[in-house]
């Protein structure tokens, strides 16, 4: 990959084809130069290495989030096309399905992670979020990922989803597997997958109903089913979609968060003045660092871009945190500012597949950075952080930090 | 274009033109609007783009969708009899004119 390479045009189409690879590991280690490079190009680009189009631009991504009868999800949102390869796993029922099916299991999800369900569970949200800060406190020096972005998720969302106390270990490495597996046939993902059977057996046994615990959001998927709103055999898949796409995401959105807050202390300061801002503080950090980088869709039919015409059948590439960054919507892109409106970032997707999690992902960072900062005077970042490379994620293997107690 | 008024708690009160084919939410949050969140984007699931319909308008909206019903139960500020979710308002000509009042706090 060479990421100065300048965009040659290619025949009459007019879209610049680049030779980057957005799946590489030197990429993973600095995609900003790259996301800056994608998005100057054009509004449409090809990148010859995988035969994808890309958008990094914030008017295309959004554009291509909110058009799924053209650009859509049932052909797989990683790299590999549904219709031509078998996927690795069965198909998600919501995050891999088009309208009409998507609409159904889409409204079961949105009710079990309803504002209600979400009010019931803040006690016990915060509760965890403060005897984590008290482990901190005694602490002083700790790795922020393990001790923190990962220690607190895995502190409660197991519970809220019932999941039985054995073999909880399996949950992040299993994510690892679904979010490396969207990305191309590189090392990372056959490595993923070969890896991945014993953690899919976990999975698809705590997915069924005996072994979820009552009141749990796993639960609640298989009442639905007593209602008739999804079959009794969707209900562990869609149980999936949570250990799937729950907790990994999270650790990884917390860890940004305390990453962003640690480099930028003139923030952390507005934020211990003002707890309140500890929500958009969390949300800030989801656009600037954007744990979920990209995601795929396929076009149903030929389709005109931004100028660009596209064919049926192709896989397109949407840069979310290229996007999150686009100068040409946001104000100062690459400042970390926990004041700015950040409505309309696409750190969650934007449209009908919009995380359908989000209040959770914001409980959770919500509650988490109140406690930080109401208790905590300074986080300094006292080692190198160590980057976990993922074909979609972007996240940290170790953060290491001390704390000042306020 | 039709024109809608937001009054925020303290009694001030902002109007806005909107677009073609967009909701309240969507109109407020082009325009900058302070006191509409729309965490969602729209999709209905977050409840934090809250309104309260000025009375005589209450009766010419479009009747709440039971997923709307559902949502209007988790606000953040009290849900009273004229609450509405403003990304479920679509702004037709015959609103020209709509009053929404903005609640206290939104999360
Ligand atoms: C900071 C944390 C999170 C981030 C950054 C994130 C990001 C995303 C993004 C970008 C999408 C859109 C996918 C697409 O358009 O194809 C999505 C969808 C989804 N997310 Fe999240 N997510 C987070 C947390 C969560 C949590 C906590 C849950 C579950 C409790 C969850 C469950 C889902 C599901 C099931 C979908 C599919 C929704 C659909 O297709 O309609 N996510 N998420
Ligand atoms: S914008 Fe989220 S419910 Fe209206």
């Amino acid at each position: 990959m060479s990421a100065s390479s300048s965009p040659a045009t290619s025949g009459t189409s007019g879209i610049p084809h680049l030779d980057v690879d957005p799946f590489a590991m030197n990429f993973f280690a600095d995609p900003y130069p790259t996301h800056e490079l994608l998005r100057e190009a054009g509004p449409v680009v090809y990148l010859d290495k995988w035969n994808v189009y890309g958008v990094a631009r914030y008017a295309e991504v959004h554009a291509v989030l909110n058009d799924p009868a053209t650009f859509c999800s049932s052909r797989g949102v990683g790299l590999s096309d549904f219709k031509k390869e078998t996927p690795w796993r069965p198909p998600s029922l919501i995050l891999e399905a088009d309208p009409p099916a998507h609409t159904r299991t889409r409204a079961v999800l949105s009710k079990v992670l309803s504002p209600t369900v979400m009010k019931q569970v803040r006690g016990r949200f915060a509760a965890a979020a403060e005897q984590r800060v008290d482990m901190l406190l005694e602490q002083r020096s700790f790795d922020a990922i393990t001790d923190l972005a990962e220690a607190y998720p895995l502190s409660i969302f197991p519970d809220a989803l019932g999941l039985k106390p054995d073999g909880r270990e399996h949950l992040i490495p299993y994510a690892s597997v679904v979010f490396n597996a969207f990305g191309p046939p590189n090392q990372l993902r056959q490595e993923a997958i070969e890896r991945s059977a014993p953690h899919q057996a976990y999975v698809t046994e705590q997915c069924q109903r005996e072994n979820l615990a009552p009141g749990g959001f796993g639960a609640c998927i298989h009442a639905r089913a007593d209602e008739g709103e999804i079959t009794a055999a969707e209900a562990p898949l869609l149980v999936r979609s949570l250990l799937s796409a729950g907790l990994d995401t999270t650790v990884n959105g917390i860890g940004a968060a305390v990453y962003c807050l640690a480099r930028f202390p003139d923030q952390w300061q507005r934020l211990r003045d003002d707890l309140t801002l500890a929500r958009n503080a969390f949300e800030e950090a989801v656009r600037f660092e954007s744990p979920v980088q990209t995601f795929f869709r396929t076009t149903t039919r030929e389709v005109e871009l931004s100028g660009a015409t596209i064919g049926e059948a192709e896989k397109v590439l949407m840069f979310l945190a290229a996007a999150n960054r686009d100068p040409r919507r946001w104000d100062k892109p690459d400042s970390y500012d926990i004041t700015r409106r950040t409505s309309g970032h696409v750190g969650f997707g934007s449209g009908i597949h919009m995380c359908v999690g989000q209040l959770v992902a914001r409980l959770e960072g919500e509650v988490m950075l109140t406690a930080l900062a109401r208790r905590i005077a300074r986080i300094e970042i006292t080692g190198e952080p160590n980057r976990r490379f993922n074909n979609t994620l972007r996240g940290f293997d170790s953060l290491p930090v001390t704390i000042t107690p306020a | 274009m039709p024109a809608i008024t937001f009054i925020h708690p303290d009694g001030k009160s902002d109007r806005i033109e909107t677009s073609d084919g967009e909701s309240a939410m969507q109109a407020a949050t082009r325009h900058g609007l302070d006191g509409i969140l729309a965490e969602c984007g729209g999709n209905a699931m977050c409840a934090t783009c809250h309104v309260y319909v000025d009375a005589g308008w209450l009766a010419r909206l479009p009747a709440i969708g039971d997923n709307e019903d559902a949502l209007l139960d988790g606000t953040a500020d009290a849900r009273l009899p004229n609450s509405r979710l403003s990304c479920q308002i679509m702004i037709t000509p015959e609103l020209d004119g709509l009053v929404l009042r903005l609640p206290e706090r939104q999360v």
